[in-house]
Formats: structure tokens, sequence, C-alpha cells
């Protein structure tokens, strides 16, 4: 049998990074992502690798700009208010073109919210955040396992793109203890000929998100636009289980989905004809899938700790081909597998089910 | 095989402790395991609680409404815990600090003075490993030698010495549940 250990989400998140050959660690404590920095306060120092605990999430975040346009790898983490707060440095580095893997283990919203789990931070996350025509990949575990080998994968992602990151966790896959194989990455290092290393000998490079004359900034957007045409192509990413013959296909990503595992068991038992449907990649979310999914499905189901949120997504990839339907919680209250058993009978999931 | 498993206690009774050495014992014996604390704004000395679940399959859902063991440690824990024991589960109750009497006759309940325990082999904080002996008697989720290996493994140096009292506790734990005690009639 592999050896595995127990670890925290946020522990096995600092594990993934420090896999990954992350050289640079720029944070601000905030609950409940704040074992991970603890985490990379003892092993980046340890490892003789970069840890800063910046004076704010703000510093924090163009720290890393900073770090990344020398050609470190490098990450930074908080939870939901602290996001907020870096949405002005990660638009930059969406704009300036360097690679960074920035965490958010979110929390309950809006506002200062709570620190109970919670999925309010999807749009934010997906679709902008800061202002501007960019894009994150969007990066969403579901186990302790996965918050680490995603991570792991989140820097590879961001170097190979020159993009930014983001692993959207929540406050439990942070906070709860899972069996973890501790995995031997290799990273994927590229050449980063563009980075700010001294000029000797070379023509001078500039990192900026600036470009006053719209006649040159369009083609640098549509530059982005390319490089996120190629994710939406090839790393899409997703888990199904037990779709094929599925009248009702839940869809959830993160601590819902595991929610919805558990309830399909239980639908599965009373004879129910249910599967689940998990995006892991949030950005570029999985279109196709759900579009096929249509096909054969007479219903989706989606279960978010949100007030519908992914929802949105999932409604237009269905394409008005079948109906789209929402149960959820809100402000950090978690659903449990009981409450979306329900919501499946109440849609009918019990009709022509029974074998 | 699959038991959701809460532990409720005062901040410093061990409860968070005490699932954690459940977890690595699941582990050790290659079941499926999850540690999931409450990480509310506790306050110092409030009450907490974790939740294990140990598996024989892979572990769905985190959030448990229904526990089907609560080993509660004090009385708010009780006061909690005993409406949310799933129907056919088991409550322990630590007696020496609770003298409710449980209303509901569709659970099974233990009673163990695990304080009173403790006290009498001489330390006061030994009153999780007792519950912890009484819910492996009930509830045989790990083994002994699990537990007790997971216990060499999670000590540090300094705390090995009390290795022998911790398995002590837990024996004393596995002797005050045995079968013929573990009755409804035994819920006063």
């Amino acid at each position: 049998m592999e050896s595995k250990v127990l670890m925290k989400g946020n522990e096995a998140i600092g594990e993934g990074a420090i896999r990954a050959g992350c050289q640079a660690y720029f944070g601000y404590p905030i609950t409940p992502q704040t074992e991970l920095l603890e985490y990379m306060s003892h092993w980046m120092i340890e490892l003789g690798r970069v840890f800063v605990q910046a004076e704010s999430e703000i510093a924090a975040i163009n720290m890393c700009y900073g770090a990344a346009a020398a050609g470190a790898r490098v990450m930074t983490s908080s939870s939901s208010p602290g996001i907020s707060l870096k949405q002005e440095g990660i638009s930059y580095m969406a704009g300036a073109e360097l690679p960074c893997v920035i965490v958010n283990v979110v929390r309950g919203g809006p506002g200062l919210g709570n620190i109970a789990p919670a999925q309010g931070d999807y749009f934010q996350a997906t679709k902008g955040g800061g202002h501007g025509d960019y894009r994150l990949l969007v990066l969403a575990p579901a186990s302790v396992q996965e918050a680490m080998d995603l991570t792991s994968l989140a820097f590879d992602l961001a170097d190979k793109y020159r993009n930014p990151v983001m692993l959207l966790a929540d406050g439990l896959i942070g906070q709860v203890m899972e069996p973890v194989h501790l995995h031997d990455w290799t990273p994927q290092f590229v050449a980063k000929p563009w980075a700010l290393t001294g000029a000797a000998g070379r023509e001078k490079n500039v990192i900026k998100s600036i470009y006053l004359q719209p006649e040159k900034m369009e083609p640098h957007v549509q530059h982005l636009q390319r490089k996120y045409a190629q994710m939406r192509s090839d790393e899409v990413r997703y888990a199904e289980m037990m779709v094929a013959d599925a009248d009702i296909v839940l869809v959830a990503y993160g601590t819902a989905s595991r929610v919805c595992q558990t309830a399909l068991k239980l639908a599965r038992s009373e004879g129910l004809r249910v599967g689940l449907f998990r995006p892991i990649s949030l950005f570029p979310f999985p279109i196709q899938q759900i579009s096929d999914l249509a096909k054969s499905a007479k219903m989706f189901l989606v279960a978010e700790l949100s007030s519908g949120q992914m929802v949105e997504d999932v409604r237009l990839a269905a394409a008005g081909k079948v109906p789209v339907h929402l149960v959820s919680r809100l402000g950090g209250m978690q659903l449990t597998p009981e409450e979306v058993l329900v919501a499946i009978k109440e849609l009918g999931g019990n009709e022509g089910g029974a074998n | 095989m699959h038991e959701d498993i809460v532990l409720s206690g005062f901040g410093g009774q061990g409860v968070m402790f005490a699932g954690q050495l459940l977890a690595y014992a699941g582990l050790r014996e290659g079941k499926h395991v999850a540690w999931v604390p409450s990480y509310g704004p506790e306050m110092r000395g409030g009450t907490a609680h974790v939740t294990v679940v140990v598996s024989d399959e892979e572990i769905g859902s985190l959030i448990v409404a229904h526990p089907t063991v609560a080993v509660v440690m004090n009385l708010p824990s009780f006061e909690r815990f005993v409406p949310a024991v799933k129907p056919g589960g088991l409550l322990i109750v630590n007696s020496s600090l609770i003298a409710e009497t449980v209303d509901r006759d569709d659970i099974l309940t233990l009673r163990v003075p695990a304080n009173d325990i403790s006290l009498e082999l001489g330390n006061d904080r030994l009153a999780n490993m007792v519950m912890v002996g009484a819910l492996l008697a009930s509830r045989p989720v790990v083994s002994k030698e699990s537990v007790v290996e997971s216990l060499k493994k999670i000590l540090p140096e300094r705390r090995q010495r009390l290795l022998e009292i911790n398995e002590q506790a837990m024996q004393r734990g596995i002797e005050c549940s045995s079968p013929s005690r573990s009755s409804a009639q035994l819920t006063d």
C-alpha cells in the first residue's frame, strides 16, 4: 500500500506549491487559510526560499508582480475579503502576462462576512474580478489530495500561459484533514526570455500593462484572448459519476460536490437515476461536456454554496435544451446530502427511476 | 462500514486530539478517513467539536448533520448532539459532568464517568482517552492496536512517557463499556 499522510487542505496546498518549485511566497493571515501561510513560513525558510509576511494583501500581490517579473515561481494566498484587495494587482499581472498562483480559500460574504466555507466568489474568480478584458485559469479542488495536486499543476499552467492561475478552494477544503499521497512532481519549467534578469549583453525587457495608444493595446488584448481560447480548448478538466443513465445530473464543484456524492448514493439506493458532473476547471468551464449531457439527461440540478453563480454557466452550456435547477445555501451555511436528496425528489427524481 | 463520529467538549478536553487519533488509526488500517474540525468563532474555553468519518468506501460529504456516533464531553455538547444522532446510532455521555437523562429511545446510550476514571489514574487529562476506549468497545471502527500505534506516532518526544497511562485510560474505557452495559436500559 502506498504510504499516505494526514494533512489539512491548507497544508497540502503549501506542500503542492513547494513540490512544484515555488520560489517565493508572499501572504497575509486571514481565516480560514492561515495554516497555509504558517506552513510556508516554516518550510520556505527551511528550504532557503523566499517567504514574506507582507504588511497587507495589496503589498503581497504586488510583491508577486515583482518576483514574477524577475522570473520566479510565485504564490500568494488569502480568503475572500483579502482576495478582493488583490484584484488590482491580479488585473495588472494578467495585463503584464505574469505567471502567478493565487489561492482563495473562500469564506462567507459579501463584505467581511464570516469564516465559514462558502462558494460566493465564483463570479469574481471566473469572470474577471479586477478590471479589464482578462481571464484567470481557475481550478477547484474537492479533496485535500486534489488541493495538493492542483496547486502543483497551477504553477506549470501559470508558466505555460504566462497568466495568473487561481486555486478556488473553500474553508472546508482548507480545514479538513484527509490522507494525502505526497506526489513527486516534476515541474515543467519553461525558459523565460522575457523576464527582468539584467540586460547586460541583450536588448532590455519591459514588463508592463500600460499601452497608452489604443492601436497598440488592441493587438495586445487580442493576443491575451488567443491565450484564453487555447485554454478553452486544452485545459478543460472535470470528473463524472454515474452520468451515463442519469435522468437528473447534479452539477457541483469543491465542497458542494462532496455533498452531492453522498446525495447521489442515497438517491441511487432508492432506485433514482442520478449522476454527478464535477467541473474541476471553472475557467475554462466544461461547456461541451455539459452540452453533451443535456442530450441524455432530463435536467440538471446545480448545488452551490452561493445564491447561484455557476448555475448561470450551466444554463449557458445547456442552452435551453433541458431545465437547470438550483439547490443552495448562503452566507456560510452548509448544504447537507439530505437537502440535496429532497431537491432531487421535488424535481420528480422518483418518476420512472425505480428499477 | 461507514461511521460519522462527532466528538464534542470544552476546549482542553482533548476532543480534537482524540479525533486525530481515530483518523490516524483509520489511515493506518488503509481505511478512508476525514477529520473535519469545527472552526467557528469559538471562545477560549468554549465548546468545540470535530467530525471524524471512517469508511471502507471513498468519503463523500464532509458535512454531517446526523452522526452515527456522538461522544459528548460536556453539557452544551449533550444538548446540541442528542437530537442530532442518527436513529439507531450511539451516544456516549461523559457522566462525570453530565447528569441529564436522554429522552430518546431510538438510540443506544452509554454513560462513562470519564473524568472520574481519569482522576483514578492520577491524571485529570485522560478523559478523552477513556471515551475513545468506550467508543472502540461499542463500535470497533479501528483496532485498539492501531490507536496505540498512532499515539506513538503523534505524541511528541517529550510526551512519549505518557504513552502507557494513555493506554491504561483507553483500556478502562473499553472495560466500562462491555456489551452487557451498552444497552438502552442503561439510559437511567
